[in-house]
């Protein structure tokens, strides 16, 4: 088997891959390689028509399809090597990548440093145990999307959606659009874990019903999908019995959360949060494998694509700097996730660092009026309050490097909601 | 008469209440927290605005092409734009940004390509 | 004019393929009639994929003897067709002193039924083998014979080696009518058609009664018995190495947990007798029924991983044992009727058996060729890499990974969709090459296994269905619907 070396291979060429990418070429690697499964790099937001992004990065509201054509254009002028069509099979713990393709065949890639960047999937009709039969017209919403936007195709005329995540809602007013008719969009908790703008955009304009503290109970139908049974449920999430709304369909979109996708990761031996499913990182993005770094939604889920691009620019910096061997830190501060947070990440901070650290991390419910607080031992490095926290949308807070002056790694930060009085 | 408006803006949602008179002038905007949702209440109850995106068909393509309006268009113009853009034919090669359908509906705005193809 | 066939066998299921399979090897025209579109549609399906060792039945009963004739079989068939099997053994668990009697009866039974290296075990044994098991086991019966299979893999392979030697499969032919003609012979009305034959059998499964009815004045019944399964993706560390089942009811063998041949975790199955053999649909009440009793075996389980639900329906006759052979008072047909667990074990002796009456009762003679079965090749994840380099240079469509969870690549989707008897549909691919068995379930390689077999069989993405009939996965393209009304 052909065994190739690079400075830094980049598996992925999704909106993580390329800003990783970019950043590593600027910072003076001339030896970097990117690998993409699909036939185009972009990723998902090839399939992501609709408007949105960039607002941060550009002060641009763009479409999925433009705001990556503007990493690929950049990387295009840097002259960085994206290599399509290649899947990439394994990755070990020493940095060497396998991977495969119809061209090249079989080829092992030694990697002075490795940055993952494979993004996420969606959750299956099996990760919610929903009964019924197992016919044809269920979908997840990045695969109808798929179909709609990449194809040219329609998965359904008569649809439910289930969950209310930024997918679910696009893929209402994108169904709709095209002719089909939105029956209603279900979600199990009490709130949307989607953009308010979403909610109305996408279903108050065009009159769907949201449907809170509901869930799909049945799925009917032997061939193709002929009906779905709704019902309310309790505080715990289970079903009221004599609740049950039918609605006839063909079709029933899942958007029912996203998990990182970190087979490759594992198979490289790298440490994973259970909270996050993604790797567990210090503040260069570096994970529990050294040489090995993560950036996008394979690290953790984003709301934001420009919070995908920023973090991965960092990853990319830090890759560069760890091939170049630029000296590491060896002693950590913890993070850990306080009351009302889940999956702070990252999950270590170097002692002490030299630049701002950014934390990221999602509120575990709705609060109102309640505070931000990062602290360590006693000492309160941050606190911030806010109207409204929800898991919906991603916090992030930036401590400075002075901030961790006299702190004692022995003791964690911790990242916490403090309620407010209503 | 007043209007009931969720405010998009920021995650708060404010749930803002919009009072018009007869000839649809706003008068006064209750339930906002900030300068910000006043503002999309007003626009929301006199003019809503909304970007439309869309795919279609390449001739010489197995991939449909994506476009967009080139900004927001009103609101009530949706179905109508989706119903013109059945209607306009493209083929490949297409640059990003290039005017797919010129002025469309009437609307002075231009419906463009947001992706190449090559 | 009618098609005919010598021998017409009602039902490609496991016992009508392993049947159609030993029959191909005479010298007669063979034709399975199968009611969906594929084979493998029914209980074959949706089962344990347990291979028995034979201590359940009683003594004497068709399902003791042919139940161990078949799982002594099992081995050097499944070599023989390439299909996965392992003889991973069995603990049956026991958590009372009534529980440790049972399984005394077990083995004793297993003992009077020719089952070898049976072995009572302590607890601390059972724990030792076993650690993930719930702690309050107080004894264990280990069965080492007990083995696992894919039984659609199963079934795939035997009616591919049939469909080499002549056998004909019909899909979408639903017998609705068999007739018993006055010279001996018969006529079949599938509502799409009427065939002949000389010979007619009966292996149709949950509707195995209502054909032997139509043929003998002995009345059978069988009812409808449901089993609901959760299905695991492969951990990194198997739970359990064995399948591990809980002391048997009078609904069956109980609630088992067991590692399927491809790693995963089968959690299952429930007992539910229902009216519909068709009705196929999992339940709130089914699955929680399962997990109550899982708990019992593994209480440590986690749904986390969860990736899929299904379940099947097992034929149960009331009388409680198979019934096979020459149907009573109607000359030239012969039935398999009543095939539940231990069916799927017991399949090739079944097939062997009736096969064995049907030769000598019409005298065929062994045709002088058979042609050799080629076994699918071995899926890519599974090959060397040396043995993958050289696939890709043969095939570069080797090189291209379709379905991402399980890594399968096109060239295996394409071979699938070649077979003897084609995959022609989504599901048929994913039973065939596990592309979107996987966590995502399809998800990625849904859209991309539709558009490979539009490619290699003609057929409009419209018209590519997800398991056949009806079940189309798109509904017309952004400017049109789909035209569907010259559909039958």
């Amino acid at each position: 088997m052909n065994r190739e070396r690079v400075d830094i291979l980049i598996i992925g060429a999704g909106p993580a891959g390329l800003a990783a990418a970019i950043a590593a070429r600027e910072d003076g690697i001339s030896s970097l390689l990117v690998l993409e499964r699909e036939a185009q790099p972009g990723g998902i937001l090839r399939q992501c028509i609709h408007n949105g992004f960039g607002l941060h990065r550009f002060q641009e509201e763009l479409t999925g399809p433009e705001y990556a054509q503007r990493d690929i254009d950049r990387a295009r002028e840097l002259d960085i090597p994206i290599e399509c069509g290649v899947t990439v099979l394994s990755v070990s713990a020493d940095r060497v990548v396998t991977c495969v393709s119809p061209t090249h065949g079989l080829r092992q890639i030694e990697a002075g440093a490795v940055i993952l960047a494979m993004g996420c999937r969606e959750r299956p009709r099996g990760a919610l145990c929903t009964p019924g039969t197992r016919c044809a017209g269920i979908y997840s919403a990045g695969t109808a999307q798929r179909f709609v936007n990449l194809e040219g195709f329609m998965p359904g005329k008569r649809v439910v959606i289930l969950g209310s995540g930024d997918i679910g809602l696009i893929m209402a007013r994108r169904m709709t659009l095209q002719g089909a008719k939105v029956l209603a969009c279900v979600e199990i908790m009490p709130y949307s874990s989607g953009l308010n703008r979403n909610i109305v955009q996408c279903l108050q304009d065009y009159d769907i019903p949201l449907y809170l503290s509901h869930t799909v109970t049945d799925i009917q139908g032997r061939e193709r999908l002929e009906r779905v049974i709704v019902s309310e449920v309790d505080a715990r999430r289970r079903p009221i019995p004599g609740t049950e709304m039918a609605f006839d369909c063909d079709t029933l979109l899942l958007s029912v959360g996203l998990i990182p996708e970190n087979e490759l990761s594992e198979s490289a031996g790298v440490q994973l949060s259970p909270t996050t499913s993604g790797a567990v990182v210090s503040d260069s993005f570096e994970t529990s494998v050294p040489g090995v770094f993560a950036c996008g939604n394979v690290l953790h889920v984003h709301d934001l694509v420009d919070h995908v691009s920023d973090e991965s620019f960092q990853a990319g910096h830090a890759a560069a700097a760890f091939v170049r061997g630029e000296p590491r830190a060896e002693r950590w501060f913890r993070v850990e996730d306080g009351e009302g947070i889940r999956g702070c990440v990252p999950q270590k901070i170097q002692l002490c660092p030299s630049a701002s650290v950014t934390l990221m991390f999602r509120p575990a419910d709705v609060f109102r009026n309640a505070s931000v607080v990062i602290s360590c031992s006693e000492r309160e490095l941050v606190r911030r309050k806010a109207m409204i926290f929800t898991p919906g949308e991603m916090a992030s807070y930036s401590l400075k490097p002075e901030c961790f002056q006299g702190l004692s790694e022995t003791d964690p930060i911790v990242v916490r909601i403090e309620k407010g009085v209503d | 008469m007043e209007q009931r408006i969720t405010c998009i803006n920021c995650p708060v949602g404010c749930r803002m209440t919009v009072t018009l008179n007869e000839a649809g002038e706003v008068l006064k905007v209750e339930g906002n927290t900030c300068p910000r949702g006043a503002k999309y209440a007003r626009q929301e109850c006199t003019l809503p605005l909304r970007m439309i995106t869309a795919v279609i068909p390449v001739e010489n393509a197995a991939t449909p092409l994506s476009v967009k309006t080139a900004s927001p268009v009103p609101k009530k113009m949706i179905s109508q734009v989706m119903e013109a853009l059945k209607q306009v034919q493209v083929s490949a090669p297409v640059s990003l940004g290039q005017v797919i359908l010129p002025d469309v509906c009437g609307t002075g705005v231009d419906m463009i390509a947001t992706r190449p193809l090559a | 004019m009618n098609n005919h066939s010598d021998i017409l066998i009602a039902g490609g299921g496991v016992v009508g393929c392993a049947l159609a399979r030993e029959l191909s090897r005479y010298a007669c025209s063979v034709t399975v009639l199968e009611q969906a579109w594929d084979v493998a549609e029914g209980a074959s399906k949706a089962n344990s994929g347990i291979v028995h060792a034979g201590y359940d039945a009683a003594p004497g009963t068709l399902k003791a003897r042919l139940n161990v004739e078949g799982a002594r079989l099992y081995p050097a068939l499944c070599a023989e067709l390439g299909v996965p099997y392992a003889q991973c053994g069995a603990l049956v668990i026991g958590f009372s002193k009534e529980d440790e009697v049972t399984l005394q009866e077990l083995l004793d039974r297993g003992l009077a039924n020719g089952v070898s290296g049976m072995k009572m075990l302590s607890r601390a044994e059972a724990l030792s083998l076993e650690p993930n098991l719930n702690p309050a086991v107080t004894c264990a019966l280990l069965v080492p014979t007990s083995g696992i299979v894919s039984p659609y893999e199963l079934t795939f392979a035997l009616a591919d080696d049939a469909t080499l030697n002549g056998v004909s499969f019909r899909f979408g032919e639903t017998v609705q009518a068999v007739r018993p003609q006055a010279d001996g012979s018969f006529l079949v009305e599938t509502g799409r058609g009427v065939w002949s034959s000389d010979t007619f059998v009966n292996c149709a499964g949950a509707s195995s009664a209502v054909l032997h009815n139509q043929l003998s004045d002995l009345s059978l019944r069988i009812i409808h018995r449901r089993g609901q399964y959760y299905l695991l993706d492969h951990p990194a560390h198997p739970p359990f190495q064995r399948t591990i089942f809980q002391c048997p009811s009078r609904m069956g063998k109980g609630v088992l947990v067991s590692p399927t041949v491809h790693g995963n975790v089968l959690l299952g199955p429930s007992a539910e007798d229902i009216a519909d053999p068709e009705d196929t649909a999992t339940t709130q009440s089914g699955l929680d029924s399962v997990m109550e009793k899982v708990r019992l075996t593994w209480p440590q389980v986690s749904l986390r991983t969860n990736i899929t639900n299904f379940s099947g329906v097992r034929a149960h006759e009331e009388g409680g044992d198979f019934i096979i052979g020459p149907v009573s008072g109607c000359p030239n047909a012969y039935e398999a009727v009543g095939i539940e667990s231990p069916g799927l074990s017991s399949a090739p002796a079944i097939a062997r058996e009736l096969a064995g009456r049907i030769v000598q009762d019409r005298n065929l003679s062994r045709k002088e060729q058979v042609l050799p079965f080629r076994k699918p090749a071995i899926p890519f994840r599974e090959m060397d890499p040396d043995a993958q380099q050289a696939a890709i240079r043969d095939n570069p469509q080797y090189g291209n990974i379709i379905c991402r969870c399980e890594v399968i690549t096109e060239a295996e989707i394409v071979a699938a969709i070649h077979r003897p008897v084609p995959a022609t549909s989504v599901d048929a691919v994913k039973r065939r090459t596990r592309a979107g068995m996987g966590r995502c379930q399809g998800g990625f390689c849904s859209p991309r296994v539709a558009s490979i077999l539009s490619r290699e069989t003609g057929i409009s993405l419209l018209e590519i269905t997800k398991n056949g009939g009806n079940s189309y996965l798109l509904t017309g393209t952004l400017t049109e619907d789909a035209d569907r009304r010259d559909r039958t």
